[in-house]
C-alpha cells in the first residue's frame, strides 16, 4: 500500500468535503450538519492510518510525496511529515469533527457555508503542516487567512468586521515579509547551484552569512510571532477570540496559533540557527513576558471568553519559552504543550460556548453556583480546567515541566519567572472556576439552566480523555516527537559557536 | 520610382490587425443595412472576429521565422503575439459582456461594438509595432476609437466629462509622445527601434536621446497611467460606460505596456541605467498612490479604477528589473491581471441596471450569500488582485517579486509587498460589504443575464486555473519575451 498517496489525501480531502458540501441543498439543515460532520471524519480516518504507517524512532519525513509544480522556479509539490507535524496532523483533524459537533446548535444562520469554509480551513491547516515547499508552505499558509475571516466576520459577535480585518492584516504584515524572505533565499539557492529552487531542504543546505541571517529570521520570525502571537504582537487576538463564534475560537487557539510556533521550530530555527541563538535572548525575554502578562490580564478579565484569550497568551509564553531554550527536553516539553494547549484551550472554550449557548452572556459574575445546577458540565469543566492549569496527570502538566526542565539550565532566571506563571496561571482559572461554579446561586436564570446533551458530552469526552491519556502515558508520543526534534537542533552546537564569535 | 516591396512584403505579420479591423467595418456595414433591431448578432460576429485574430496569432507563433513585416516597421514576434493574445482575451470577454450590458444601456449597439473592434485592431497593431510612428498610428486607432466610446452615454454629464478629460489629456500626452520620438530621430536618424538601439550602441547616451526618453516616459505614463500622470484615470473609469472602463483598465494597460515595454527593453535597453531609476521611483510612487488612495473610496468602479493605476505599478517592477525574467513576469501579470480585472468590472456590471448603477459599497450589503456565484466570484477576483493565493494574483505577484529580488531590487519588491498589503484592506472591505454586511437591495438574477454570467465564469476559471498550475503560461511568457531580441 505504499503507492497511496496519503498526505494528499489527507490534506485534500476536507476540501473535497467542501465543494460536495457546497453543492448540497442549503435545506434540511440537519442534513448538512451530519454531511459536515462526515466530511469532517473522513480525514481523521486518514490521519489514523496515517500514524499506524508512521515509523517511531525515525528523525527524518516520511511518507514524503514529490511532484513537480512549477519548474521554471524550482518549486515543488512536496509533502512529507516527521515526529513534529505528525501529532499536530492529528490534532487539527481531532478537532474539526469535534467543532462540526460543538457548532451544532450555536450555528444556525448560513450553515452550509460555515462547515464549507471550515472544511477549507481545515485544508489549509493540513497543508501547512506537511508542506515540505517553502513556496508550497506559503500558499498553505495564506489560505488559511481565508476561510478564518469568513468564519470571524460573518458568524462572530457584534464586533466581528472589526477583528476579523484586524486579524488578516496582523498575520499578513508578517507572512508578505516571510515571502520576500523566502524569495531571496531562492535567489541564494541560484546563486549557489545555478537555479532557483524552494525545497525546504534545499534551503537547509544554503551556508548563510551571520547578518544574513538576522535579517532572513527577523522576517520569518515576525510573521510567526504574529501568528504565536509573542507579545507585545498579540493585541489582535484577544478582538479575534471574543468576536469569534465557538467553533472558530476552537480552531483558532487549538490549531492556528500551533502554525506560528510550529513554523518557529521548523523553519526559522533550523534555517537560521546562528540568528536563531544571537536572538533568543530576546525572544525568550518576550516569552517570559507574555507568560506573566497574559497571567495578569487574565486575571483580571470579566469576561470567560477573553480571560481563555489571555490565558493563550501566557501559554503560548511557556511554548516558546522552550523552543528557545534549545535543548532537546524544553523543545519536546514545547511541541508536548502545543498539543495540550490546542485540547485543553481548545476544551476551554467549548465550555464557555456551551453555557453561553444557554445563558447568552458571559460574564464571570453572571453566573455562580452551577454545581449543584447542571453537574455534568461542572465536572467536564473541573477537568479541562485542570488540564489548563497543568495539574499532574493531566496533560498540561507533562509540557510544562518539561519546558521548565529543560529551560532550567540554559535561563534560570527566566524560568523562575515562568514558574510564578504556572501559579499564576492556578490562580486565576481557580479563581474563575470558582466564581462561575461554587458560591451560591445568585441569578435567577442560573437555576433553570440544563445540564449537558448527548452531542454535547460527545463533543467534551475525546477532549477530556485525550488530556488524561496524554497527562498519564506520554512516552507513545515522545518517542516520535523526540527524534525529529534532536534532527532540527543537531544544526545547533555549530551555530552557537559561530554566534560566539 | 519608390520601391514598394519592403512594404508589402510579409503582410501576413498583420493579419490578426487586419482581421479585427475588417470585421470593425462589416459590423458597421451589417449594423447600417440590417432592418431588425436585433443587436446580439453584432456582438456575436465580433468575437468571431476577435477568435480569427486569435487563431491567425497561435497561427503565426507556430509557424516557424515569421520575419519582419511593412519594412521591419511590424514584427509579429512571440512578443507581439503574446500581446495579441491577452488584447483578443480583454476584447472577446468585453463583447461577450457587453451583449447583456447594452439590452440594458441605452448605446447604440452598431457604433459601440465598431468602436470596440476598431481599437482592438489598434492594440493589436500596438503590440507589434517596431517603429516610434507605428507605435504612435497605432496608439491613436486606440484612443480615438475609446474616446467616443467614454462619452457614448451622450446625455450623461459624467460620461461626456469622462470623454472630453480623456481626449484633452490624450491628446496632449500624445504630444509628449511626437515630440520624443522627433528627438529619437534627430539622434539615431530613423523612428525604427532597431535603428534606435544600434545608434545608441554606437554613439551611447546623447542628451537628444536623453529628451527623447523623458518625453516618451511622459507619453507612456500616460496611456498606462503611471502615478503622476493618472489624474484623467479616476474620472474617466467612473464616468464611461462599465464595460468601457472594463475594456479600458484591461485592453488599454495590457497593449500599451507591450509598446513601453518593447520601446524600452528592445530600443533603449542599451542604456538601461538611465531610466532604471526613473521608473523605479514611478513604480514606487504609483504603487502607493495607487493603493492607499483606492483605500479612501467608497464607489465600487472607483475603488477599481485607483486599484488598475496600483496594479500598473506592480508590473513596472518587471520593467525596472530589466532582465528576461522580469519582462516574463510583465507578460504573465498582464495576463493573470486581464482576467481578474475583468471579472471584477462584470461582477460589478451585474449587480446594477440601468438608472441603478449600485457602484456603491454599501449597495453591495449582503449580496455575496443571495447570489452565491457572484459573491464566490467577486471574492476570487478580489483575493486575486490581492495577491492571495491560489489565484493567478499571486502567481503573477511572486513572478514579479522573484524576478525584482533576483535582479537586485529587494527595496522594492519590500515596498510592492506593503502595498500588497495595503491593498488586502479595501479589497477585503468588497467582501465585508457582500458577506458581513446584512442587506437587502434587490438585483437583476444573473440567470437572466447569461452572456454576463459567461464572462463571470470564464474570468474566474481563467483566474484560478492560471493561479494553481502557472507552469505553461509562465513558459509561454518566457518564450515570448525571449523573442524581443
Amino acid at each position: 500500500m505504499t503507492g497511496v498517496p496519503l498526505l494528499t489525501l489527507i490534506v485534500f480531502s476536507p476540501l473535497v468535503g467542501a465543494v460536495l458540501l457546497a453543492l448540497l441543498p442549503r435545506e434540511p439543515v440537519a442534513g448538512v450538519r451530519r454531511a459536515a460532520l462526515v466530511f469532517a471524519l473522513v480525514p481523521l480516518a486518514l490521519s489514523l492510518w496515517m500514524l499506524a504507517r508512521f515509523v517511531a524512532g525515525v528523525g527524518d519525513f516520511q511518507l514524503v510525496e514529490r511532484a513537480s509544480w512549477i519548474p521554471q522556479w524550482g518549486i515543488e509539490y512536496r509533502l512529507g511529515v516527521d515526529g513534529i507535524s505528525l501529532f499536530l496532523v492529528l490534532l487539527t483533524t481531532v478537532l474539526t469533527p469535534i467543532v462540526v459537533l460543538a457548532s451544532w446548535g450555536d450555528i444556525e444562520r448560513r450553515v452550509k457555508e460555515f462547515f464549507a469554509f471550515l472544511l477549507v480551513l481545515e485544508t489549509g491547516m493540513l497543508g501547512t503542516l506537511v508542506a515540505l515547499d517553502m513556496i508550497l508552505f506559503y500558499v498553505f499558509w495564506e489560505v488559511m487567512l481565508v476561510p478564518m475571516y469568513f468564519l470571524i466576520g460573518v458568524w462572530g459577535g457584534p464586533r466581528r468586521v472589526y477583528a476579523a480585518i484586524k486579524f488578516v492584516l496582523f498575520t499578513m504584515v508578517g507572512s508578505l515579509l516571510m515571502l520576500v524572505a523566502i524569495i531571496y533565499c531562492g535567489g541564494r539557492v541560484k546563486a549557489a547551484t545555478g537555479a532557483f529552487a524552494f525545497g525546504y531542504d534545499r534551503f537547509l543546505a544554503l551556508q548563510f552569512a551571520p547578518s544574513e541571517q538576522l535579517f532572513l529570521f527577523a522576517a520569518f520570525a515576525l510573521a510567526f510571532a504574529i501568528k504565536v502571537p509573542v507579545f507585545p504582537l498579540h493585541t489582535w487576538l484577544p478582538d479575534a477570540h471574543t468576536e469569534a463564534p465557538t467553533g472558530g475560537s476552537v480552531i483558532l487557539a487549538g490549531v492556528l496559533l500551533k502554525m506560528g510556533t510550529y513554523g518557529f521550530l521548523r523553519f526559522a530555527l533550523p534555517l537560521f540557527p546562528v540568528a536563531a541563538v544571537v536572538a533568543a535572548p530576546v525572544i525568550v525575554a518576550l516569552a517570559v513576558v507574555g507568560i506573566v502578562y497574559g497571567a495578569l490580564v487574565a486575571t483580571v478579565q470579566p469576561d470567560l471568553k477573553k480571560l481563555v484569550a489571555y490565558s493563550s497568551v501566557s501559554h503560548l509564553g511557556f511554548v516558546m519559552l522552550g523552543l528557545f531554550a534549545l535543548t532537546p527536553t524544553a523543545v519536546a516539553g514545547a511541541v508536548y504543550q502545543m498539543l495540550n494547549h490546542g485540547l485543553s484551550t481548545g476544551g476551554l472554550f467549548l465550555l464557555v460556548g456551551m453555557i453561553y449557548e444557554r445563558r447568552h452572556t458571559r460574564r464571570i459574575a453572571d453566573f455562580g453556583g452551577l454545581w449543584g445546577v447542571i453537574p455534568v458540565y461542572a465536572a467536564f469543566f473541573l477537568v479541562v480546567m485542570f488540564a489548563s492549569v497543568g495539574l499532574p496527570g493531566l496533560n498540561g502538566f507533562v509540557g510544562e515541566f518539561l519546558i521548565l526542565l529543560g529551560a532550567f539550565g540554559p535561563w534560570p532566571r527566566a524560568t523562575a519567572i515562568a514558574t510564578s506563571g504556572v501559579i499564576l496561571g492556578a490562580l486565576y482559572l481557580l479563581w474563575m472556576y470558582q466564581r462561575v461554579v461554587f458560591g451560591p446561586l445568585v441569578h435567577e436564570e442560573n437555576a433553570r439552566l440544563t445540564d449537558l446533551r448527548g452531542r454535547e458530552v460527545a463533543v467534551l469526552v475525546p477532549v477530556v480523555g485525550l488530556c488524561l491519556v496524554m497527562g498519564l502515558y506520554p512516552a507513545p508520543f515522545l518517542t516520535r516527537i523526540q527524534p525529529s526534534i534532536d534532527h532540527i537542533l543537531a544544526r545547533l552546537p555549530a551555530a552557537t559557536a559561530m554566534a560566539r564569535r | 520610382m519608390i520601391d514598394v516591396a519592403p512594404f508589402t512584403g510579409r503582410w501576413e505579420v498583420a493579419l490578426p490587425g487586419i482581421i479585427v479591423a475588417a470585421t470593425a467595418l462589416v459590423v458597421m456595414a451589417v449594423d447600417a443595412l440590417s432592418r431588425t433591431t436585433e443587436r446580439d448578432g453584432l456582438a456575436v460576429l465580433g468575437m468571431v472576429g476577435i477568435v480569427g485574430a486569435a487563431v491567425a496569432a497561435i497561427g503565426l507563433w507556430l509557424a516557424p521565422g515569421t520575419g519582419p513585416g511593412f519594412g521591419d516597421t511590424l514584427r509579429a514576434d512571440r512578443y507581439a503575439l503574446f500581446f495579441t493574445l491577452i488584447v483578443c482575451a480583454g476584447s472577446f470577454l468585453t463583447l461577450l459582456m457587453s451583449v447583456d450590458f447594452l439590452r440594458d444601456q441605452p448605446l447604440p449597439p452598431g457604433e459601440y461594438y465598431a468602436l470596440v473592434l476598431l481599437s482592438t485592431s489598434g492594440m493589436i497593431f500596438l503590440t507589434a509595432a517596431n517603429d516610434l510612428i507605428v507605435v504612435f498610428l497605432a496608439l491613436e486607432i486606440m484612443s480615438v476609437a475609446l474616446y467616443v466610446l467614454a462619452g457614448l452615454f451622450r446625455r450623461d454629464a459624467r460620461s461626456t466629462e469622462a470623454a472630453l478629460k480623456y481626449f484633452l489629456l490624450g491628446a496632449f500626452a500624445a504630444g509628449f509622445l511626437l515630440y520624443g520620438i522627433a528627438f529619437f530621430y534627430a539622434a539615431a536618424g530613423s523612428t525604427r527601434l532597431d535603428v534606435v538601439a544600434h545608434a545608441i550602441a554606437r554613439d551611447g547616451l546623447r542628451p537628444l536621446t536623453l529628451l527623447g526618453i523623458a518625453l516618451v516616459l511622459v507619453g507612456f505614463g500616460f496611456k498606462v497611467a503611471l502615478i503622476p500622470f493618472h489624474v484623467w484615470t479616476p474620472d474617466v473609469y467612473e464616468g464611461a460606460p462599465t464595460a468601457v472602463t472594463a475594456f479600458m483598465a484591461v485592453g488599454v494597460k495590457a497593449a500599451a505596456f507591450a509598446a513601453f515595454a518593447r520601446v524600452f527593453m528592445a530600443g533603449l535597453g542599451g542604456v538601461a541605467a538611465s531610466w532604471t531609476g526613473v521608473l523605479w521611483v514611478l513604480a514606487a510612487l504609483t504603487m502607493t498612490v495607487g493603493n492607499v488612495t483606492a483605500v479612501l473610496q467608497r464607489s465600487v468602479k472607483r475603488m477599481l479604477a485607483y486599484s488598475s493605476i496600483a496594479h500598473a505599478g506592480y508590473a513596472l517592477l518587471g520593467l525596472v528589473a530589466a532582465t528576461h525574467d522580469g519582462g516574463a513576469a510583465l507578460l504573465f501579470y498582464l495576463t493573470t491581471y486581464v482576467f481578474m480585472t475583468l471579472g471584477a468590472f462584470a461582477v460589478l456590471i451585474a449587480l446594477g441596471r440601468r438608472g441603478e448603477p449600485n457602484e456603491d459599497l454599501a449597495d453591495w450589503a449582503g449580496v455575496g450569500f443571495r447570489h452565491p456565484v457572484l459573491g464566490l466570484s467577486m471574492a476570487v477576483f478580489m483575493l486575486s488582485l490581492a495577491g492571495i493565493p491560489p489565484t493567478a494574483g499571486f502567481a503573477g505577484k511572486f513572478y514579479l517579486f522573484s524576478a525584482a529580488v533576483d535582479a537586485g531590487y529587494v527595496g522594492l519588491a519590500v515596498v510592492g509587498v506593503v502595498n500588497s498589503l495595503i491593498s488586502v484592506y479595501y479589497y477585503l472591505g468588497v467582501l465585508v460589504a457582500m458577506y458581513m454586511v446584512d442587506g437587502d437591495r434587490a438585483i437583476v438574477p444573473p440567470s437572466t443575464r447569461p452572456y454576463l454570467l459567461a464572462t463571470i465564469l470564464v474570468s474566474v476559471a481563467a483566474t484560478l486555473l492560471i493561479g494553481i498550475l502557472p507552469a505553461g503560461p509562465m513558459a509561454m511568457a518566457k518564450t515570448a519575451f525571449l523573442s524581443l531580441h
